[in-house]
């Protein structure tokens, strides 16, 4: 068997007819059978109301969940034949997470915060600091590493939060309503970071209700009762 | 796991991904962080086992300090007394015809034995319808009827360590001759009507006059025969026979320590062809006194320990479970980061004994201080078991183990998505 890494042309995701339900009187459909690709590189935006499936996808898309139906393959890998524990390794591995409320540790500085990103990754307790410095560089944050985040502003909290993420080298960011508690200067910021890191090659999956965040981005898939559809992008254009 | 149709799972292939991983170090770093990040709710948390430990140690320190006290003060003044009583006599006649098994030199072969200060053979006399009176022919419904009649070895006398109020005691010589001679006891003196000795006066038993020699006020020992007359064992012998009712007994006065030795050898010395006849009763052993009495004293307060530690668990699972509820968050956090939950059961589990192991050392420390203030402030010897103090921080973090299982197994099931909702 070949090594899956080594396949460079497997996308980053692939769904093919995923579908999620929930058990019990009544079935509860959240995610009717869906078809999504997203290619290395790519820049989706995924945008509904709440209660239309968006939460079911991102946390399909983030192995947190299981698919009722159908296949998934995450860099080539069709997730269903992983066990319980390579799951988990896989989503400490390849996906990074950016949430809506941060979720830092608030007695740790911005670097050990970072630092936790690769703690069930990598043994090496030199090697994560390093890492960690170069990723809250990356987010603009160099100077305040040492920083409490019960200190930092709203959005050089979320900086650190994409910190941590990118800490890994993802090959997915998977961010959800990454500003939906920031105010829209600092969330118009907080998008061109994480536009400029798409920019370096980083595939990045936005989840979000707010149509203007929705249009930033390359490929927007609406999704609505379960069901899922991709907008040609002059669509999006023209409606914001 | 569901499977597509016309897919078999292969039994076995190469892994996909190493799974996830966490070094003992980066375990220990993440605990620590956990309790230092509200260090005053981790030392409430403590406080159950600082409490229960401390009790602990304290209360076992405290009873081997105070017995060890206790035995000290016992052996100065009880422990040189021993007994030896005649078990043949209690037998049937057929077995021992004689009722007396004590050999006449008794006095001489104890007194031989090392350690012995002053031994002899004593006995109740018992005479029914003895008159015992100040005056020859007396009626025998006399107020002086309740007075007993004793008789004793000089060395027997001398083991009851009299005070002499006036007179002397009868000595070997009116014993090997059998003098018509008696010491009498203050109280029987004062019945009797006899006050002074230097006009000789004499005790009549049964009519037949005993010379006063002496009057003892008081005894260390045998404080019956103050209420009565003793007379030399060979007078009795000679005059009313062995002992009926109540067998002879012999009285051993030894020094310090060497009351459990004596007991041991004063039947083999008394008699070395049936020993078994004779039964020595030392005084309570200094070992098992200690023992009885740190049985009775520790029971209670260890009871006391028991419960604290009881509470400090409750306190410590508590905390623990507030604290998983709190930090779900975080633990979505951790999952979401790769970290599987057998890592968040350990992080847990970490914390929670690493609290229990410093309550316990605290706790250890703590009693340990009582302790020793409690000796210096009386000049005692502080007397601590190594077996109980050294473990005693352990238990703590056996409780601390205990009490975080049901809460850090909680906290590895909780779903990632659903703590990251929040």
């Amino acid at each position: 068997m070949t090594p899956p890494r080594t396949v460079v042309a497997a996308p980053v995701a692939a769904l093919h007819q995923v579908s999620k339900s929930y058990p019990g009187p009544p079935d509860v459909h959240a995610l009717h059978p869906v078809d999504l690709t997203v290619e290395p590189g790519d820049y989706l935006a995924v945008s509904g109301p709440s209660g239309s499936g968006k939460s079911t996808l991102l946390n399909l898309l983030g192995l947190l969940d299981r698919p009722s139906s159908g296949t998934f393959h995450l860099s080539g890998i069709d997730v269903a034949t992983l066990t319980e524990a390579e799951r988990t390794a896989l989503r400490g591995h390849r996906i990074g997470f950016v949430f809506q409320s941060f979720h830092l540790l608030a007695y740790r500085t911005a670097l050990e915060n970072v630092a936790l990103g690769q703690l069930y990754v990598s043994t090496s307790r030199r090697a994560r600091r390093t890492a960690a410095h170069e990723a809250l560089r990356r987010v603009g944050l160099g100077h305040r590493v040492h920083a409490l985040p019960t200190t930092l502003s709203g959005g050089e909290r979320q900086r650190v939060a994409i910190a941590r993420a990118l800490v890994n080298s993802p090959e997915l960011l998977l961010c959800d309503e990454p500003t939906g508690n920031l105010d829209s200067t600092t969330a118009a910021s907080v998008m061109d970071l994480i536009e400029e890191l798409h920019t370096t090659g980083v595939t990045v999956i936005v989840i979000t209700h707010d149509p203007l965040i929705a249009a930033r981005a390359d490929r927007h898939v609406s999704i609505f009762d379960g069901h899922l559809d991709e907008l040609p992008l002059h669509a999006v254009r023209e409606t914001v | 796991m569901s499977l597509p149709p016309g897919r078999t799972r292969p039994l076995r292939r190469p892994r996909l991904v190493a799974p996830s991983r966490l070094s003992w170090r980066d375990l220990a770093d993440e605990s620590l962080a956990g309790i230092l990040q509200r260090p005053a709710r981790s030392v409430l948390t403590m406080l159950g086992t600082v409490l229960g430990v401390g009790a602990f140690v304290a209360v076992l320190g405290l009873t081997s300090t105070a017995t060890g006290q206790i035995g000290k003060s016992f052996s100065l003044l009880q422990d040189t007394t021993v007994t030896v009583n005649d078990v043949g006599a209690q037998q049937p006649p057929d077995v021992t015809p004689a009722g007396f098994d004590f050999p006449n030199d008794s006095d001489a072969r104890l007194d031989r034995l090392n350690g012995v200060i002053a031994a002899g053979v004593w006995w109740s006399v018992q005479l029914p319808e003895a008159t015992i009176s100040a005056t020859p022919l007396s009626t025998p419904d006399d107020a002086s009827s309740s007075i007993g009649l004793f008789a004793a070895t000089p060395g027997a006398l001398a083991a009851m360590q009299p005070t002499v109020q006036s007179g002397v005691l009868f000595n070997s010589f009116h014993n090997s001759r059998s003098e018509q001679v008696c010491v009498l006891g203050a109280p029987a003196a004062r019945l009797l009507g006899i006050t002074r000795i230097d006009d000789q006066p004499a005790v009549f038993i049964n009519d037949i006059a005993y010379t006063v020699v002496g009057i003892i006020s008081d005894t260390r020992s045998l404080p019956q025969t103050l209420l009565g007359v003793i007379i030399p064992s060979s007078t009795a012998l000679k005059a009313y026979g062995p002992p009926t009712n109540s067998p002879a007994q012999a009285l051993i006065h030894t020094q310090l320590g060497a009351a459990q030795l004596i007991a041991a050898q004063a039947p083999l010395a008394l008699r070395p062809d049936q020993p078994q006849l004779l039964q020595a009763v030392p005084p309570p052993d200094p070992t098992s006194l200690r023992n009885a009495v740190s049985t009775d004293l520790s029971g209670l307060f260890l009871t006391l320990a028991g419960i604290c530690l009881v509470i400090g668990a409750v306190g410590i699972a508590n905390t623990t479970l507030v604290a998983v509820m709190e930090r779900t968050g975080e633990i979505g956090l951790r999952r979401a980061l790769g970290a599987r939950p057998r890592h968040i059961t350990l992080q847990f589990l970490t914390e929670s004994t690493t609290l229990g192991l410093l309550g316990g050392l605290i706790g250890t420390s703590i009693g340990v201080t009582t302790v020793i203030a409690t000796a210096l402030d009386r000049h005692w010897t502080a007397i601590l078991n190594p077996a109980t103090v050294l473990p005693a921080p352990l238990i703590g973090a056996l409780i601390g183990l205990l009490a975080g299982l049901y809460p850090a197994l909680r906290a590895a099931r909780i779903e990632p998505l659903d703590a990251l909702r929040r």
